[in-house]
């Protein structure tokens, strides 16, 4: 897949050591890599990997302690505003005080926009994951799919250039989880979205991402950085009983076992 | 609960049940009392009508009223104001915690000699008082609220670059409600309280200062018709409160219910 | 480098030590404050003694025999009227929260009686016992027994009905059952209910005492306010808080080192009465 892209993300050289009253945890030992604008990236590794430190630090919530976050050219300080995270835990990522529609709506209000493009926003995307009915009801109203979904639209309404995603589907049923991925690739193909997605679950990286970057066990590093050259067209049912699916799963499965027994790549 | 909703004739027969039992029962055994502490309700009851129906009444109940509201008031308004700050700062909060364990745990009334001193025995020292008293139960809810804020929630604020004002409004206030108004609610009775003991103590006007005249020159179903009216003005107050805490929070009662059945 | 457990244990140490230092600070800064105000006449010294001043009229109290006549007066006061009010608070709720009748047919009664301010209960106080301590009793109790009532009725009301199915199919009587079923649930409520109770308690004993003027610290408050001697008035003020701090440490130690062995605290009681 030889394409001209311009890199939108590049993390070079990331450290983050965690320093507390009792004890020195280096959480990140060195992490590099670069993605290209309009790429669907995925991120697997053991828990206790450190997946979702790095995230943090990508998205500016975290301050490495060495390395860095460069965003369109531009280094990461702080959360940028053409970032949007959607977190693991949407129920409480959600205001509850807030109805659907403000969720979704505030993030806006903070980049000022003009109401009319506001409300435009916050309508398209409650269409675009399929929640146009619910827009007044409170998130606890819902069930725990729909919110994820909230939080997504949220992000979505946001018109991020990069949108990051803490293992978000770890938390509902696996039916759920199916229709919420590929509501992931609807969206992804259709806002041409940079998308950096974290998750535990290795199938779902590989029926996901265009590369899946396997990370080791703390102190973390990039084991491989696998390309996914399964055809773009993705469906559950076909494109999971496929050969290709089957090796691609097998190898990076292999990759974490070896990663689990404190495995890592010879340094460079 | 689990049972079905009764109807409502039946709701209400058992909400009065009791209420009604105990008043009759008050009624019919203090009918023939020659007790000058405890006349007959009856007794009690013309009296009230007659003292607090009348226009004047308004000239007692009036200023207690409004000492209470300036003092509660102002009272949560500080507490919240300075409650934010402290709750938001692990190092402020270690500082000031004993100091302030320390000063919520000066009984409130005992200010009322003190207070006297600074500022005699006018209307300011009643609403200092009262704010005294009520700061104090607000303030460390508050500490406590900010304190609980939800930390993926704060993530979440950060990384949509929401700040300032913005998140005071948005995020911490919203979200320390649930706890700041359990801090409302403790300073209510408290202020009651403090309304009338300092009326009690030193007043020319105010439901205290009445009650305590009408007990000194033994006007006794007066002073019981006056116990009647502190009631009603403590239930008054506690259903206003309960109001507006129903329509500021009901979002936060709606989800402790379907955390509940979930 | 491995981190030995000692290493472990001394950090966790010196993090709780620095945590002591600031609350010191705290007292301490707050204790300059009050030197300083009156000293360059911020305040009048004839209102706010400078704190020096302040510590000496306490020692001074703390010789005489009357500083602690009071103290125990109020103590005892506190006391006896705290432990009527949990008892009434622990038998009543029992017995209404065991019927889910006897719950309704009081619920109108109690939020009604609840929100009415014990002093309004002080002139009536006065009349029946005057000055007496019956009469600080009158206010404590009624304030004390509602806070515990309350936590007692919610803790009742939490109990699992699948728990209490399984007791009553095996045959135990209500004693039986009010033991191994109601009270395990009950308890975190209740301590939240002592520790509130307690602490109303002591501010309604005091209250009284500076009201209704019977022996003890409010008294001594009051009557040093009308006599003059300011800096011994505001050394029984400090007494009053260092008491309260002290009931109020220790019904939060009390709960905790109880509710040590229920690890199901429930959010609940923490906020219905926080």
């Amino acid at each position: 897949m030889d394409r001209a892209v311009k890199s939108m993300l590049e993390v070079t050289g990331l450290r983050k050591v965690y320093e507390d009253a009792s004890r020195t945890v280096e959480a990140i030992r060195d992490v590099s890599f670069s993605v290209g604008q309009g790429e669907l990236v995925c991120i697997v590794g053991p828990s206790g990997a450190g997946k979702t430190t790095l995230l943090k630090c990508i998205a500016g919530l975290l301050a490495p302690t060495s390395g860095g976050v460069i965003l369109e050219g531009n280094p990461v300080n702080g959360p940028p505003p053409a970032m949007a995270v959607v977190f693991q835990e949407y129920g409480r990522s959600l205001f509850p005080w807030m109805t659907v529609h403000d969720n979704v709506a505030l993030p806006l209000k903070q980049k000022k926009l003009a109401a009319e493009r506001r409300e435009e926003l916050v309508r398209d995307a409650l269409a675009a994951v399929d929640l146009s009915g619910v827009d007044g009801a409170y998130p606890w109203q819902l069930s725990g799919g729909m919110q994820q979904r909230v939080a997504i639209a949220r992000a979505v309404a946001y018109e991020p250039h990069v949108l990051l995603m803490d293992e978000p589907f770890a938390a509902v049923d696996a039916q759920t989880r199916a229709d919420l991925e590929d509501l992931i690739r609807v969206l992804w193909h259709r806002l041409r979205v940079t998308v950096l997605f974290v998750t535990h679950d290795i199938d779902e990286s590989v029926y996901l991402g265009e590369r899946v970057l396997v990370m080791s066990h703390a102190p973390t590093v990039i084991m491989e950085d696998v390309t996914i050259d399964l055809p773009d067209e993705r469906t559950q049912l076909e494109t999971r009983s496929m050969p290709r699916f089957g090796e691609l799963r097998k190898h990076i499965y292999s990759q974490i076992q070896l990663a689990k027994q404190g495995w890592r790549p010879p340094s460079d | 609960m689990k049972d079905l909703m009764p109807s409502l004739p039946r709701r209400l027969a058992v909400t009065l049940a009791l209420p009604v039992t105990l008043i009759a029962a008050w009624w019919i055994t203090s009918a023939d009392s020659q007790s000058f502490y405890f006349p007959p309700l009856q007794t009690i009851l013309q009296t009230f009508g007659r003292l607090w129906f009348s226009p004047h009444a308004l000239s007692d109940v009036g200023p207690s009223l409004w000492r209470f509201s300036v003092g509660y008031l102002a009272a949560a308004f500080l507490g919240i104001v300075i409650g934010i700050p402290v709750g938001a700062s692990r190092n402020l909060r270690n500082v000031l915690e004993p100091v302030l364990e320390f000063l919520r745990a000066i009984p409130p009334p005992v200010l009322v000699p003190v207070l006297i001193l600074f500022t005699g025995l006018g209307n300011e020292m009643k609403a200092l008082v009262i704010l005294f008293g009520c700061i104090w139960p607000v303030l460390l809810n508050t500490v406590a609220g900010v304190r609980a804020l939800d930390e993926i929630l704060g993530e979440t604020v950060r990384s949509y670059r929401i700040g300032g004002l913005s998140r005071l409004w948005h995020f911490v206030l919203p979200g320390a409600s649930p706890q700041i108004f359990t801090g409302l609610r403790q300073s209510l009775s408290i202020g009651i309280i403090l309304m009338v003991i300092s009326e009690m103590f030193a007043a020319r006007d105010g439901i205290g200062f009445v009650l305590v005249q009408y007990q000194r020159t033994f006007a006794i179903p007066e002073m019981w018709s006056g116990i009647i009216v502190l009631g009603i003005i403590g239930i008054v107050l506690s259903l206003i409160f309960r109001a507006i805490e129903a329509w500021l929070l009901g979002w936060y009662h709606g989800l402790r219910q379907s955390q509940r059945a979930g | 480098m491995p981190v030995t457990q000692a290493t472990r244990v001394r950090a966790r140490l010196t993090a709780r030590t620095f945590i002591w230092l600031q609350g010191l600070a705290g007292l301490v800064g707050f204790a300059m404050l009050l030197e300083i105000v009156p000293r360059i006449g911020i305040v009048s010294p004839d209102y706010l003694p400078p704190f020096s001043a302040i510590m000496v009229a306490l020692f001074k109290e703390m010789t005489t025999a009357e500083f602690w006549t009071a103290l125990s007066d109020t103590l005892e006061a506190w006391a006896i009227g705290f432990v009527i009010s949990v008892v009434a608070g622990v038998a009543i709720g029992l017995a209404i929260g065991s019927s889910h009748l006897l719950r309704s047919l009081t619920h109108s009664t109690i939020e009604f009686l609840r929100p009415i301010p014990s002093v309004a209960l002080i002139p009536l106080a006065v009349l029946l016992f005057g000055s007496q301590i019956q009469s600080t009793l009158v206010l404590v109790v009624y304030a004390s027994f509602w806070p515990v009532l309350i936590q007692v009725l919610y803790g009742v009301q939490d109990v699992d009905p699948v728990a209490r199915e399984t007791a009553r199919s095996y045959g135990l009587g209500t004693w039986a059952q009010i033991r191994y079923v109601t009270w395990p649930t009950t308890l975190p409520y209740l301590m939240t209910g002592i520790r509130l109770a307690a602490a109303v308690a002591l501010i309604l004993a005091i209250t009284s005492e500076v009201a209704i003027d019977t022996q003890g610290l409010g008294k001594e408050i009051s009557d040093t306010e009308s006599g003059g001697a300011v800096a011994i008035m505001y050394a029984y003020v400090i007494v009053a808080g260092i008491i309260g701090v002290i009931v109020n440490l220790g019904a939060r130690a009390l709960e905790r080192r109880v509710l040590a062995w229920h690890p199901s605290v429930r959010l609940d009681a923490a906020e219905a009465g926080a």
